[in-house]
This record gives C-alpha cells, sequence and structure tokens, in this order.
C-alpha cells in the first residue's frame, strides 16, 4: 500500500529532514519527492511505501498531523487511491 | 504516478471546496423480521439492524481518515414498514418507529429512513394504520424518517393518498409547533420513488432490493463552483465541459469510498447516488453555482436552463465515473439547507412557483420549504398533486418536504437547526383548490406509460 504525504506552508529550515526522519522511525520508504515553492510557500509531496510499517495509516496521518503543526506547516498522509481514482481513468 | 499538481487539485477540492461524501447508507430488509406479535417484531428489527449495522459509523471513520476525505453522515434505510410489519396482528406503529429510532441511536447513526408506504395505486389497510401513526412517531422520535410514494408513471397519482399525506403534514407541523414544526423536514411524498436513494428523508430499502447494500450519496457543490470560476465568460459548451470534468472527479471518489466500505462491512455495493446536495456552509450551495453561471440571484429568468445544465452535466460526468449511478442523482435544491437559496428567498428572487419550475429538470423536488402555518390542508394538496404530476408526466422522481411552520408567516424565519439550516418561510397562492383536490380517487397513468 502506498500512501501520499503532502506539505504546504511557510518554508522554513529542516521541514523535509523532520518528516522524513518521522518516515525512518515508522520503517516508512520514501519512493519519490517532489517539491516547490510557491510565493514563498513550501510545497512538497512524498510518495511512500507503507508496507514495512506496522503503524497503521489513519495513526500516522494524525501524528504527521501534529508533528506539522508543531513546525508550522499543514503535513497530510492519505492513501495513494484518493488521488488514482480522481486523477487516473 | 501522481503529480504534485494533481495531489494539490485533490486537496485544495477538499480543503477549500468542501469535497466531501454526503453520506453512506446501508439498505437493510426486514422482511425476515415479520411476526404476528408486534413486540417481537420491534424485538426483530432492532436486533437485526444493530448486528448488521453495528460497524457502520466506525468503517466510515477510519475510511474518512486513511483517504483524508470527510464522510459525513452514516445512515440506514429499512425496507418499507407498512409492508415489513404487516404481518403484525395488533399492530403499534408508534412503538415501531422508537423501536428503529433506538436503534438508530445505539449504532451512531443519524437517520434511519424507511417508515414508509408505497401509496401510488392504493392503500391496504396496513398502509392507513401507518399512515395514522406518522404525526406521533414523527414528533416522538429524533432519528426516524418516513417516506410515502404517492404517484408513479405507471400507475399514475393516488389523490386519496395526496390527500391523506397533506392533512399528516399539517398534523405534524402542529406536533412539533414548539420547534418550528421541524417534524415535516423527517417527511416526504414522492412520485416515482427510488428503491436505492441514500439521502434522507426518502431513503428505504426497497423490496426489490437485496438483503443489504451500501449506497453512497457523494457531494461537492463548492467543488463545481470553484471549477466554474476558472470559465468565466465561456460559452456553454466550455461551461458544461467544465462541470461534466468535475462531476467526474467527484464520483469516482463517492465510488472508491462505496467500495471500500462495501469491502470492509462484507455488504454488496449498490448505487453511487450523484446528487449535489449542499449544505448551510458558505462554498457549499447550489444558489453560489447558479450565481457563478452568471445569474444574479437564483429565481431569475434563466434559472431553470442553468439548473437543467447543471443536472444534465452532473450525470454525464458522473455515469463513467462508476459502475452502478442509481438513487435520485441530480442536484437537490433544499431552500433551507443552501444559505444562497435563503438569501434569493428573501431578496424576493425566489418564489414557490419558480422554484417549482426548477424541480421539472433536477432533482428531486420542492424541498425544505418553509410555508405559512395557516396554509389550508387543501392547498397543501395543490402543491403536493403539482409536483407530482411533474414527476408522472416527466418520468422523473419528485418529491415534496415542505413545511408549514405553526405560528408564522411570511417574512418570519423558521429555525430548524444543524444540516437542516433556518428557512424565511414563502407565500404561497391563496387562490382555492379544494373543489379540485377532493374530487379524490385516482389518475389514471399517463398515456406513455404503455410502452409494453
Amino acid at each position: 500500500m502506498k500512501g501520499i504525504v503532502t506539505v504546504l506552508g511557510k518554508d522554513s529550515v529542516g521541514i523535509i529532514a523532520k518528516i522524513c526522519s518521522y518516515m525512518s522511525d515508522k520503517n516508512v520508504n520514501v519512493l519519490d519527492i517532489a517539491q516547490t515553492i510557491i510565493d514563498g510557500y513550501f510545497n512538497m509531496m512524498m510518495i511512500v511505501d507503507l508496507n514495512g510499517s506496522a503503524a497503521p495509516l489513519a495513526s500516522m496521518a494524525s501524528e504527521l498531523e501534529t508533528l506539522g503543526r508543531d513546525i508550522g506547516v499543514v503535513v497530510r498522509l492519505q492513501h495513494e487511491d484518493i488521488f488514482n481514482a480522481m486523477h487516473r481513468i | 504516478m501522481i503529480t504534485i499538481n494533481e495531489a494539490n487539485e485533490t486537496i485544495r477540492m477538499i480543503s477549500e471546496a468542501n469535497l466531501d461524501v454526503r453520506t453512506i447508507t446501508m439498505g437493510i430488509n426486514l422482511l425476515d423480521c415479520a411476526d404476528s406479535d408486534c413486540e417481537a417484531f420491534c424485538r426483530k428489527i432492532y436486533d437485526k439492524i444493530t448486528r448488521r449495522a453495528e460497524r457502520l459509523s466506525r468503517v466510515g471513520e477510519d475510511i474518512a481518515k486513511e483517504y483524508g476525505v470527510p464522510v459525513i453522515n452514516k445512515r440506514i434505510s429499512v425496507t418499507p414498514i407498512a409492508i415489513a410489519a404487516a404481518g403484525c396482528r395488533k399492530c403499534d406503529y408508534a412503538e415501531i418507529a422508537r423501536a428503529l429510532d433506538r436503534a438508530a441511536d445505539a449504532v451512531g447513526v443519524n437517520f434511519i429512513g424507511g417508515f414508509s408506504a408505497l401509496l401510488q395505486k392504493g392503500i391496504t389497510p396496513e398502509d392507513l394504520a401507518l399512515l395514522d401513526s406518522i404525526p406521533p412517531a414523527l414528533a416522538g422520535t429524533e432519528r426516524v424518517c418516513s417516506s410515502l410514494n404517492l404517484g408513479s408513471t405507471r400507475s399514475g397519482i393516488n389523490v386519496d393518498a395526496v390527500n391523506i399525506s397533506a392533512r399528516a403534514i399539517k398534523d405534524i407541523a402542529s406536533m412539533t409547533g414548539d420547534r418550528d414544526s421541524v417534524g415535516c423536514a423527517k417527511f416526504v411524498v414522492f412520485c416515482n420513488a427510488v428503491e436505492d436513494n441514500p439521502f434522507m428523508a426518502g431513503a428505504f430499502h426497497g423490496v426489490g432490493e437485496g438483503e443489504s447494500a451500501i449506497n453512497v450519496g457523494v457531494s461537492g457543490p463548492g467543488v463545481v463552483k470553484r471549477a466554474i470560476e476558472a470559465a468565466r465568460g465561456a460559452d456553454f459548451e466550455t461551461l458544461c465541459e467544465t462541470v461534466k470534468r468535475t462531476a467526474f472527479k467527484i464520483t469516482r471518489v463517492g465510488q472508491l469510498v462505496a467500495q471500500e466500505a462495501s469491502r470492509r462491512l462484507g455488504v454488496p455495493f449498490g448505487v453511487i447516488d450523484l446528487s449535489l446536495a449542499p449544505t448551510p456552509a458558505i462554498g457549499d450551495s447550489i444558489a453560489e453555482i447558479l450565481r457563478e453561471m452568471g445569474l444574479e440571484q437564483p429565481g431569475a429568468p434563466g434559472s431553470t436552463a442553468a439548473i437543467a445544465i447543471l443536472n444534465d452535466n452532473v450525470k454525464k460526468g458522473g455515469v463513467m465515473a462508476s459502475s452502478y449511478v442509481g438513487g435520485l442523482s441530480g442536484a437537490f435544491i433544499p431552500v433551507s439547507e443552501d444559505h444562497g437559496m435563503i438569501e434569493a428567498v428573501r431578496a424576493g428572487a425566489l418564489t414557490m412557483e419558480k422554484l417549482e419550475a426548477m424541480t421539472c429538470v433536477c432533482s428531486v423536488g420542492i424541498d425544505m420549504a418553509a410555508i405559512p402555518g395557516d396554509t389550508p390542508v387543501d392547498t397543501i394538496s395543490g402543491i403536493i398533486l403539482d409536483e407530482m404530476a411533474i414527476g408522472m408526466i416527466n418520468g422523473k422522481t419528485t418529491a415534496v418536504r415542505i413545511i408549514p411552520v405553526a405560528g408564522k408567516s411570511v417574512g418570519d424565519t423558521a429555525y430548524f437547526g444543524g444540516l437542516l439550516g433556518e428557512a424565511p418561510v414563502m407565500a404561497v397562492n391563496g387562490f382555492g383548490c379544494s373543489t379540485f383536490v377532493r374530487r379524490g380517487g385516482r389518475i389514471p397513468a399517463p398515456i406513455h406509460s404503455f410502452r409494453n
């Protein structure tokens, strides 16, 4: 099962580092990262492999949300199927 | 692989444009609960509903968290009670309503639909007993919704049932008069009622359905509005294409959620209902879409065309996105649940007559419209009869969910609270129709019903 992590917020030092170290703690493999800066706002998307992790997706999603709040960005983790359903026929 | 722009588009739909799954409704067959003893019947239906739907709320919440899309309501529809309870020798329908209410409460759903009867061609003694009990049943329960089918393209319109329904609406209004007659919000009458509608108050689990089914209602007026902002000034072809593409994306989310809910609950997937349903929240309104299309207010000339375009293109986009489409599938225009419609009524732009015209081309009918508390029963019959005729002749579902607000008149506002919103009391044509509606009997089926 793959998840998609999106991050949106004010750019600052260490955003990717903090999220990646959380992923590493949970044994989640990062497959792909894309990022842009729009009007000074940091915008990142990660595709992650959740198969190696014992933690349920929903609990990781809420922990990432909290982690994001601490560093001043909005972090979401969602099952990739919602994006596939909407954008792929 | 999904691109960052695609991911952003989905997230913006959810976080900024109120994309959500409006309801996961579990249909449950109650025919096997038949018992000659009414108490035993109540016990059986309570047990069956709570057993079948035990995990419904939990599964809905889990899916919402994992996919990051809100699932607003979890609901239950059951076999029309007039049929399911027909075997009871001495039936206390109000007690059955209370059993349904307790079951809904126990599994944490906010509405349970199916306190219903199918009367399009005739009324059985059991139907009659259920009809008598509707006002006290709705006044005495919180979550139970009641619906009646009064006509169909195949059978014509049962005018006797229309007159009984109008009386029931007045009685419900007076029995819940201390709460702005809110009981009427839980009662709807149909022409061509559908058996797999997931939306309340009209959901019931038809007798042609299986043991159980998961039906999902998607929504996203805000997403459509946001999308057509990009088509300002463009011609109708572009406008229609934009609505269609957006409806496709919205429906795909619904399909995903429905399949996932069906898998997790071990209940077959029934249908996706493509209806665009507003809520009182800003940015979740059908009226805002009509304004974005270029109308000053809903109700202005052009409104019927605008709703027709919206309705048709939601279907065109949605049908390809789902393997099974059903239910009501169209745009809802409930007055009290859409802040833009409320504003249009207050501004004098939207009248009952224009609302009725708009229901000719959209689902479902005159919905959540407040009218003066002293509106005569026969006038309510006339309003219902008009709406049923639209449905019968055009081969579509139409409905009336109207609230004659006890003690209030034009200029006042009825407050229902929560998703039901508030409604300015609308003027009703004061000319009489008593002699017409009191003819009673049945209106024969229209000529185009003879398709065999």
